[in-house]
Parts: C-alpha cells; sequence; structure tokens
C-alpha cells in the first residue's frame, strides 16, 4: 500500500515548484517572443551554409 | 518549529526568494527605467521595451539579493531589516549568493541581445557598483557611504535611454543626477527617525560618525543642490510645461521640508516623534515619483507617446 498521506511541507514544496515552472515557463515565451519580434525586425537575411552567395562570384551579378 | 520530525529546516518559498530581491526598491527602478526608455528619442518595439524593462528589474533584484547576502549581518542587528528572508533564516547566505550571481549574470547576456551591449554594460556596472563598491565597500567605511552608492540607484533611467538609443546624452545624465542628488536627503531623514537601527548595526551613518545636527545640514545642503536639476531636466529636449511646473513645485515643498528639518533640533524631533523628518521622508517618495511622471506627461502633450 502507497503512503497516501499528504504532509503540509509537500503543499509548500508543491507551491515553490510551481512557481519556479512558471518562471521557466515565462523565460521560453519571452525568449520566443523576441526572437519573433527581433526576426521580423530584421532586414534582408540570409543563410551562410552550404549555400551559394551570388554576391560573392565574381561577375554573377 | 513544532514540525520539527519532518522538517528539520525551514525550507524557503518562492514569496521568500522574491522578497530576495527587494521588491519595493525595484519597483522605482522599473519606473525610473521605463521612464528613461520612453522619453528617450528612438522607439523600440513594445515587446524588447518590456522585456528590456524585467531585464533591468532582474539585475536590480540580483543586486538586492548580493546585498542581502553580505549584509546578513547588520541587516540581523537591525529592526526594519531582521526580518529579511537571510538574516530571519528562511534562505541560506548559499542561496541568497547564487541566486544574486546566475540572475544578474541572466539579466545582463538577455539585455545585452534584447537591446545591445552598451546597455548590457551600464547593467553589469550598475550590479558590481551595487554589490561590491556600495555594499562591500562604502557602506561599512564612510559616512559618505549613502552618497555614493545612491549612483547604484540612479543608473536604472540611464540604462533605459541606453536600451533605446544605444548611447549616454545630457537627457540621461540629467536623469541620473536627479535620483542621484535625491537620495541623500531620502536617506538620511531616514537614518534621523530610526536613530539605534544604525547605531547597533555599526554602519557609520552621517548621523552616527557627524551627529544628528550636521546631519540636519547636509540635508539642507544636498537638498539645495538637488533642486537645479530638475528645472534643467525640463529644458532639455525631454523636458516641458509640466516638467517644469513640477519641478518648481516639488522643489519649492522639498526645500521647504528641509529647511524646516534644518532648524529643529532633537529635543523638538523627540517632542513630535519625527513628524517633520517622516514627513519629508514620505515626501520624497512622491518626489521621484511626480518628477519621472512629469516626464512621461510632456511626452504625452508632445503627442510623441
Amino acid at each position: 500500500m502507497s503512503i497516501r498521506a499528504t504532509h503540509e511541507i509537500h503543499e509548500r514544496r508543491f507551491s515553490r515548484n510551481r512557481g519556479v515552472a512558471l518562471l521557466l515557463l515565462a523565460f521560453i515565451a519571452l525568449v520566443f517572443g523576441l526572437t519573433v519580434v527581433k526576426v521580423q525586425n530584421a532586414g534582408p537575411t540570409q543563410g551562410f551554409d552550404h549555400v551559394v552567395r551570388p554576391e560573392l562570384i565574381e561577375g554573377a551579378q | 518549529m513544532s514540525d520539527a520530525t519532518f522538517t528539520p529546516e525551514y525550507e524557503a518559498q518562492f514569496g521568500d526568494y522574491v522578497a530576495l530581491m527587494k521588491p519595493r526598491v525595484m519597483s522605482l527602478v522599473v519606473f525610473t527605467a521605463l521612464v528613461g526608455l520612453l522619453v528617450a528619442p528612438v522607439a523600440l518595439h513594445p515587446f524588447v521595451s518590456a522585456s528590456a524593462i524585467l531585464f533591468i528589474a532582474l539585475g536590480a533584484g540580483a543586486s538586492g539579493a548580493l546585498n542581502m547576502w553580505y549584509d546578513a549581518d547588520i541587516d540581523a542587528v537591525m529592526r526594519r531589516t531582521a526580518k529579511r528572508p537571510v538574516p530571519s533564516g528562511r534562505v541560506t547566505p548559499g542561496e541568497a549568493l547564487a541566486i544574486g550571481v546566475g540572475l544578474s549574470g541572466i539579466a545582463v547576456v538577455m539585455l545585452a541581445l534584447a537591446t545591445n551591449l552598451f546597455a548590457a554594460a551600464l547593467l553589469a556596472f550598475t550590479i558590481f557598483f551595487y554589490a561590491v563598491i556600495y555594499t562591500m565597500w562604502l557602506k561599512r567605511a564612510t559616512p559618505q557611504n549613502i552618497v555614493i552608492g545612491g549612483a547604484a540607484g540612479a543608473f536604472p533611467p540611464m540604462i533605459g535611454w541606453a536600451a533605446a538609443t544605444g548611447g549616454v546624452s545630457v537627457e540621461s545624465v540629467l536623469m541620473f543626477a536627479l535620483i542621484f542628488m535625491w537620495t541623500p536627503p531620502h536617506f538620511w531623514a531616514l537614518a534621523l527617525f530610526m536613530r539605534s537601527d544604525y547605531d547597533d548595526a555599526g554602519v557609520p551613518m552621517l548621523t552616527v560618525t557627524h551627529g544628528r545636527r550636521s546631519t540636519r545640514r547636509h540635508i539642507l545642503a544636498y537638498t539645495l543642490l538637488l533642486a537645479p536639476v530638475g528645472p534643467a531636466l525640463a529644458l532639455t529636449p525631454v523636458g516641458g510645461p509640466a516638467t517644469l511646473a513640477t519641478a518648481v513645485l516639488l522643489n519649492l515643498w522639498f526645500l521647504k521640508g528641509a529647511v524646516e528639518i534644518w532648524r529643529r533640533d532633537e529635543t523638538a524631533a523627540e517632542a513630535d516623534g519625527y513628524r517633520a523628518e517622516k514627513r519629508f521622508f514620505r515626501f520624497s517618495l512622491y518626489y521621484l515619483f511626480l518628477h519621472f511622471g512629469a516626464l512621461v506627461a510632456d511626452r504625452l502633450i508632445a503627442g510623441v507617446l
């Protein structure tokens, strides 16, 4: 039979853990939001990995 | 503790960690940084602005935690601070240090990513100034601790301005000067009516080292030095009629209070329970909020916001 009694300390621990969890979720949302805003406000972007960059090829333009 | 068998040690609650970050000081930081950012001539995306303010507040909170970690010994003997999380045993000194250092790093790096490196460097310097220069060095070494340490509290509007513009200007320096000059009279008024606290802790407050008569003179002197800063700020591009009117009225009122404190002696102050000093201290809080509020009002009048 499992122990079912919940001591007051478990409730307090749960409240602290919930606070930390919410804080981490809020931080993730914040970083995601910042990323979206930064990408939307950035000028034309260009990938650099394994991509031909026409402006680097002489006479291509 | 009644449940000693189950809980040999108190476990910190989420609220204890929040208290570690001095939320009341943070509210002032948030407000002044927000004003610095709003009145700046460069508009940031609202989400970036809100994030920047959050990270500046986080940096302030982190330096508060570092202050509580280092000052736990003197906080324990002062009535005003004895219930803080570390001296009361709710948070261990190690936790306070870890939170202070960790959050400082997060705040600075995130501010750099959200805005620019200059604003982040200014935030890092502010945290260093408050935690090391003020808390670890000046606070216990010189009665001018409040004067120089006040710079730490004066940086937030400059950081807000730097977050938007990426630099420093006359306007942001004057916003800094306003808080910098305001801090000494604000804290010395507090020291006058919280007398035994600083004495017991051995913190070299001006009241302890130079006496109470000298403190009253200092309050008046710094209030006089503070008086031209507000009107000067009103004459810069971020100011306007609202700031000018507010600056003149607030400074007249503040000067009146400082003169009243200067003219009183201890017998008169003790007789009425330090009423004038307490009133001056309370008013000093409104002074800063109204002054910075007036800057925003002027931006609204100008139709910029």
